[in-house]
């Protein structure tokens, strides 16, 4: 896997493994806390491209991230979405607080 | 001709890393049936909320024995996911989307919504300081 934390200017890029589980959003977490209060970020970017799997572990780490970026519209984006992700961010309303972009092949 | 059905249990420590292993477990006894990829990601979601659940909430971190029974009669798949921890006092506030009993923990309370989504039936059963039980229901194949 590569590199998992990308910063460019104030936007965070958080490239997420194959599953996004209770194990791995306690982790992630802890990680992007740690860059948000070191660094100035305006957006923080999830990307799902290699994530397979996630439950709703995955859905508290960027309802938390929200939280913690003040609560502003576009300040969280999730992208390489696939089907199961998008259903997972709709059924908890997510999609309502973040920019959702899907993986290509799941576009049309 | 005789019905097909299988039945296999797992017993492991409740440990978050085990989440994995018993998702996996759910999935590959799943194959069997012919899922479809979808089919096999709702699976996958709903036993990983129920294993969450028993480490979070059941045992509340302390180690103890998760057992997860998988059963299939035909295409219907049976998962019974049991703790025997500190139990449920109100069921049905439990299963409210967005209700946890821990927000300091950052969780989502949606792990009962999503077991409810992806599974077609699910039944808590639960004793106050003697454990919980969920039982889900899905029927496989049939999108085909």
């Amino acid at each position: 896997m590569q590199e998992m934390y990308k910063l460019e200017g104030t936007v965070l890029t958080v490239v997420l493994p194959q599953d996004v589980d209770h194990p791995v959003t306690d982790l992630v977490r802890r990680e992007t806390d740690h860059i948000i209060n070191q660094n100035y970020i305006r957006k923080i970017v999830f990307d799902f491209t290699h994530t397979e799997f996630m439950d709703s572990s995955g859905v508290g780490l960027l309802m938390g991230r929200y939280r913690a970026m003040g609560m502003r519209k576009e300040s969280i984006q999730a992208v390489g979405v696939s089907r199961h992700i998008d259903r997972l961010l709709h059924l908890s309303g997510l999609h309502r607080y973040i920019e959702i972009q899907k993986a290509e092949e799941e576009e049309a | 001709m005789k019905e097909n059905t299988n039945e296999m249990i797992l017993v492991f420590d409740s440990i978050p890393a085990n989440e994995g292993l018993a998702r996996v477990t759910a999935a590959s006894f799943c194959t069997q049936l012919n899922p479809t990829l979808e089919e096999v990601a709702d699976l996958k979601t709903a036993v990983s909320e129920a294993v969450t659940n028993c480490i979070i909430h059941g045992y509340e971190g302390k180690i103890n024995k998760i057992e997860m029974k998988l059963q299939y009669h035909g295409n219907e798949l049976y998962v019974h996911i049991t703790d025997y921890g500190i139990g449920i006092m109100d069921i049905e506030k439990a299963m409210e989307p967005m209700y946890t009993s821990k927000p300091d923990h950052e969780r989502s309370g949606m792990g009962f919504t999503f077991m409810e989504a992806f599974m077609d039936e699910i039944r808590v059963e639960s004793q106050p300081g003697k454990g919980t039980t969920v039982h889900m229901k899905k029927t496989i194949g049939r999108k085909r």
